[in-house]
């Protein structure tokens, strides 16, 4: 239960760090957007066994935690959350791919390792920049800036009934835990048996919720299209913040710059 | 629209595969009358409500806001005319904040973004939650909520106000300023509640609902002091 507050009390604070005041939030979503469409591309260009020369994109999140003020405890805290599905995803490959791929301090390191930690790398890299943009920029305005770089509405409208139903879910769940938890002193009780019923009526219970919510929005007016989200205009900030970034993965992505820094020490010696 | 009246004929309602909720129902509300609803839990209040703003449709008879009947068709029409406070102000509230919040409604109404703001600015100071729209509003206390829900009903410059149940979970000091407020609206209000001391307070006239059924509808104070009716009603 403990557990369930502090995420739902998470939720919130995603939508609190995108309402703080920092040029990188004033900049207009498209181009956050787009920046980090580009990254996350750039990121899954690689091949599969290249580690070290994915790691100058590192900057990027860096960057965007420093300049975004978002606490790094509560984007680490997020990544962990997912990341056992990275994990499952990569596991397979050092059992598959054993050929040993090189010799780090005379330890033979197989293929399947190296590629097993590019997976681990790739989507660290992914995560945050995704959890970063939402950090940065907040749902709303995010759902309003795809929607003028063309997306759909119907799409955008349900990302954003998806994104407050979330709260309504989380919300639900976290009473009805509170009020089962209340009531289960002993040793037979929190039996997986209740468990059953308990996730049918949560799910009953957060559709009359979301049916309620509905109901009050279409009261106001709401008739499936977004209104009113004004966004900032795209001007020469935005232009340079998409033109830099994108000459920097590309940059990283043309030159393995770990190993020509390497080879430029080696040299200098 | 001219007149803010609200008209119901035979209204019934039942919802589907269930018994009758909503009996035979006939009344008129005309321009700037303050009516409770009052009943028992379950007597069909917050259903009556949900007719008046067309978010549930009558299975037979009509109900008429203006010149109008509540139908698919009307509902923009409707909806324009009617702000309706729900009982779960959490239900109300879904934006990211208070502003946003306040601020739905008029942009659905098309208006330019420095008319809503004038309207949210507006809205908020007339219930007293003018120090609060930077807020999220899932953080804020029951009372302050409720205001906040208040106002963004307030912003759409409806012709009727509805709301149902909105002294709930207020403190004293709280539900004295919401008495305030009703008191000083000149909208046609309508208002489902437990609490006789704030229909008597606000509201001039009274509907008594019993199992669906009008039992009664006359004046406040003749039906308040009505211990008979109250007691059968099921309000005592
Ligand atoms: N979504 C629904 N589906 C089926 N039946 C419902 C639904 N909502 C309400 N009812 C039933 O309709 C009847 C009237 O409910 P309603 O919510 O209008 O009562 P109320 O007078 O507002 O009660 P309260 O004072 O408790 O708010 C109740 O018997 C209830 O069980
Ligand atoms: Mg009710």
């Amino acid at each position: 239960m403990g557990a369930l507050n502090q995420r739902g009390i998470d939720l919130g604070r995603t939508d609190r760090l995108a309402g703080q005041e920092t040029p990188l939030h004033h900049l207009d979503p498209r181009a956050k957007l787009l920046v980090t469409v580009l990254f996350a591309a750039t990121v899954v260009s690689f091949d599969k066994y290249a580690l070290t020369a994915m790691v100058p994109l590192a900057l990027f999140p860096m960057v965007v935690i420093a300049t975004g003020r978002v606490p790094v405890g509560y984007l680490l805290r997020k990544v962990l959350l997912v990341s056992p599905f990275a994990v499952l995803l990569g596991l397979a490959n050092p059992f598959l791919d054993r050929g040993v791929a090189v010799t780090f301090l005379d330890v033979p390191i197989s293929g399947g390792w190296i590629s097993f930690g590019s997976i681990l790398l790739r989507f660290v890299l992914t995560v945050s920049a995704a959890l970063l943009l939402v950090a940065v920029t907040g749902f709303q305005r995010l759902c309003a800036g795809m929607a003028r770089l063309g997306v759909p509405e119907a799409v955008v409208v349900q990302l954003l009934f998806l994104y407050r139903y979330l709260f309504v879910l989380l919300a639900e769940t976290q009473r009805l835990v509170r009020a089962r938890s209340l009531r289960s002193a002993g040793p037979a009780a929190q039996s997986l048996a209740s468990y059953g019923p308990m996730v049918g009526h949560l799910l009953l219970r957060t559709l009359a919720r979301a049916q309620r919510i509905y109901q009050a929005m279409s009261c106001r007016g709401f008739d499936g299209h977004l209104r009113g989200e004004i966004l900032p205009a795209w001007s020469g900030k935005e232009t340079f913040f998409l033109l830099g970034w994108a000459a920097y993965f590309g940059l990283v992505r043309g030159y393995n710059l770990p190993y020509l820094l390497g080879q430029l020490l080696i040299g200098g010696w | 629209m001219s007149h803010h009246l609200v008209e119901a004929r035979s209204l019934c309602f039942s919802f589907p595969d269930q018994a009758e909720v909503l009996k035979e129902l006939s009344f008129r509300i005309t321009h700037g009358e303050a009516v409770a609803v009052v009943g028992a839990n379950g007597a069909g209040k917050s259903t009556l409500l949900l007719q008046l703003t067309g978010c549930l449709l009558p299975t037979s008879g009509e109900i008429r806001v203006g010149d109008l009947p509540v139908t698919r068709k009307t509902l923009e029409v409707v909806r324009r005319a009617v702000g309706m406070v729900f009982q779960e102000a959490d239900d109300q509230l879904f934006m990211p904040t208070v502003f946003d919040d306040v601020a739905f409604g008029p942009r659905n109404l098309g208006l330019a973004e420095g008319e809503v703001a004038a309207r949210v600015t507006d809205a908020l100071a007339t219930v007293g939650a003018a120090h609060l729209p930077q807020r999220p509003p899932y953080r804020l206390s029951g009372g302050e909520k409720r205001a906040v829900s208040i106002a963004t009903v307030l912003a759409m410059h409806p012709d009727i106000l509805v709301l149902d149940e909105p002294s709930a979970n207020l403190d004293p000091r709280s539900r004295r300023q919401l008495i305030e407020l009703l008191q000083a609206f000149e909208h046609t209000r309508i208002i489902a509640t437990h609490d006789l001391d704030l229909v008597r307070q606000v509201c001039t006239r009274t509907l008594v609902l019993y199992q669906g059924r009008i039992v009664a509808d006359g004046e406040t104070d003749g039906i308040l002091s009505n211990e008979e009716l109250l007691l059968s009603a099921g309000l005592l």
